[in-house]
């Protein structure tokens, strides 16, 4: 009885942390897709990139892990500032299928350049003294980083549901999600509201990616195999809400823990299939908009 | 993309129609080294027209196609290598009603939803298929792959030789077939109630159009011709391994289609042939420069370019005759 309340406890602790990186990831993601109605397969390669950034920020310069992360998300978001006013602008009013294919050849250019740069193996972290070791906590060890990462997170999704929330800006973006044409005539620069946006999403994506290093792994191939999980979470929340990506992230990170840890030889089947039925059930997600 | 079909173009074969079989069949007499690659092709000639008649022609966007196309492969190996039939013919048809299956089931949930919903459970459906091929190992052969698949003579008579002769005119049998019948179907009144669903199915509804069977039936029928094609990709290699399935095979399909034009029957033939043969030479030398080129192109086509290499053709024919 003892060793299942420990492993429940385990499995309970290791998805929340899983599922909390997956929510930084793909929060951006949610919002964009809502905001802008912009199907951007390629959010994985901020995630990427973010990671990337850490490890080499860490390993090749030794500069100190706080300031590692924060370069991760200025980095991103700065680049992706880049990338949408240059490209992602010009396919706002085109077709599904070109934004598909669009985001799609940004994955494969992106697997290549990582490929190019770091190699095909994946790319160690190594965290700071003070992030290693364990908690102490009821009398149960718990992971020092993951602690950490469960708080740190906790702290971005409060800052980032006050801005959202509480803020001038917050109100822009969710009139805009709304009712854009609407948000327009009232006088709000949709335009700059979108790269502003776009921007933080990508940050954070970037940021996760940094954070999460330690749980997915930062390879090449990244983009291509994460990008499942980011699109279940945003589907299955429902576009354009925060609030339903925060529990489908949740829910997936402690399912794909707990299925991992008890049932391994199914592996993600029953997230997948979990996603279909959902979908089924409410086709626009849990928290998404009516259609 | 808005080529010309349906009720308004007219259906008679065009002399530039019999082209590709002829440079088919001159590739069999006059390049007997190329015949493995061709029939490598042939194999994507034939899947890439399956994801033409519901991506180009019915638009419903797909990114777990290489679902079916898996399905078909892994029947015929576990067929051949696990149950012993080895008749080419019947394992075609098995891989065919097998595949079709999955199209008809999934496609009764899939094209119920639309937009991001839509994507994600085509991509969920080929996941569940790659996750069920990993694990089963008794019978898949997991990440190994599976080995030992034999195929008997064609009818009986026709062995497959170690030149691949016999493998390329068996591909080259099935896609004229593929071809012929996907041609039929493009000009048919479903062809055309399929375009315009494409361009507006709201009032395709109005017009009374029974849209959800439209799309099911083409959706199935573009499972089972993927079914077909994965079929031939096992018998013509003698080996399935993991990479038939998943989003990978699914996006590289996409590539082909848009590369050559998408929307348009012969896109799918000049997708493959290019991309192919340009990865046989280019992407064993420089493999990240081979994934960066293609994502690039993706890039190019989709923001200048928008018919693929058939558009760009048209435009330029059209430009030549305009000043002739």
């Amino acid at each position: 009885m003892e060793a299942f309340l420990s492993s429940l406890v385990s499995v309970a602790f290791h998805g929340v942390a899983y599922g909390m990186i997956l929510y930084v990831i793909s929060v951006g993601l949610s919002v964009t897709m809502g905001l802008m109605g912009f199907t951007n397969l390629a959010h994985g390669v901020f995630a990427m990139a973010g990671g990337y950034i850490l490890v080499t920020s860490l390993s090749r310069f030794n500069l100190p892990f706080p300031l590692a992360l924060a370069l991760s998300f200025l980095v991103v978001a700065a680049a992706s500032v880049i990338l949408e006013r240059l490209l992602y602008s010009r396919l706002y009013g085109a077709s599904e299928l070109e934004q598909v294919l669009f985001t799609i050849g940004l994955i494969f250019m992106s697997v290549a350049l990582a490929r190019l740069i770091y190699g095909t193996l994946q790319a160690p972290v190594v965290l700071p003294d003070y992030l290693k070791g364990q908690f102490a906590l009821l009398g149960r060890d718990f992971p020092a980083y993951r602690v950490f990462l469960i708080l740190f997170s906790a702290g971005m999704i409060g800052v980032l549901w006050f801005g959202v929330e509480r803020t001038l800006w917050g109100a822009m973006v969710r009139a805009a999600v709304d009712n854009r044409a609407m948000a327009q005539a009232i006088g709000i620069n949709t335009k700059r509201l979108f790269t502003i946006t776009f921007a933080v999403g990508s940050g954070l994506a970037g940021l996760g990616g940094a954070l999460g290093a330690d749980i997915i792994a930062i390879q090449p191939t990244y983009p291509f195999e994460q990008l499942v999980y980011f699109l279940i979470v945003v589907s299955v929340g429902g576009l354009g809400s925060l609030r339903g990506p925060f529990i489908a992230a949740l829910l997936i990170g402690i399912t794909d823990t707990a299925c991992k840890y008890w049932v391994p030889q199914f592996g993600a089947f029953f997230i997948y299939a979990a996603t279909i039925g959902l979908l089924l059930w409410r086709p626009m997600g849990l928290f998404g908009k009516r259609a | 993309m808005n080529h010309p079909v349906g009720y308004n173009a007219s259906d008679r074969l065009r002399w530039t129609e019999w082209l590709p079989w002829a440079v088919a069949l001159a590739v069999f007499f006059l390049l007997p080294d190329y015949l493995s690659l061709g029939a490598r092709v042939l194999t994507y000639i034939l899947f890439a027209l399956s994801l033409d008649l519901i991506l180009g022609y019915a638009g419903i966007i797909t990114l777990g196609h290489a679902a079916f196309f898996g399905l078909g492969a892994y029947v015929t190996g576990i067929l051949s290598a696990k149950l012993g039939v080895t008749d080419p013919l019947l394992q075609m048809l098995a891989s065919a009603f097998a595949a079709g299956l999955l199209g008809l089931a999934t496609g009764a949930l899939v094209l119920r939803t639309h937009g991001l919903t839509q994507l994600m459970l085509t991509l969920a459906v080929a996941a569940v298929c790659l996750e069920i091929a990993n694990k089963a190992t008794p019978l898949t052969g997991g990440a190994d792959g599976l080995s030992g698949v034999t195929i008997a003579p064609i009818l009986g008579y026709f062995k497959f030789d170690m030149y691949g002769r016999t493998a390329y005119l068996w591909c080259l049998a099935l896609v004229f077939a593929g071809w012929y019948v996907i041609r039929r179907l493009i000009y048919s009144p479903f062809g055309a109630a399929l375009t315009g669903i494409r361009e507006n199915s709201v009032r395709m509804h109005a017009v009374g159009a029974p849209v959800f069977g439209r799309l099911l039936a083409v959706y199935t029928f573009s499972a089972m011709v993927a079914g077909i094609a994965g079929a031939l990709l096992t018998q013509t290699n003698q080996f399935v391994g993991l990479n038939v399935l998943g989003f990978e095979p699914s996006g590289e399909l996409l590539v082909m289609l848009i590369l050559g034009g998408v929307g348009r029957l012969y896109g799918a033939f000049v997708g493959p042939l290019v991309f192919l043969i340009a990865q046989d030479y280019l992407a064993r030398q420089f493999p990240e420069y081979w994934y960066f080129g293609i994502g690039l192109m993706l890039v190019i086509v989709v923001l200048f370019a928008r018919g693929g290499i058939l558009g760009i053709s048209d435009a330029l024919v059209a430009r030549l005759r305009g000043k002739a």
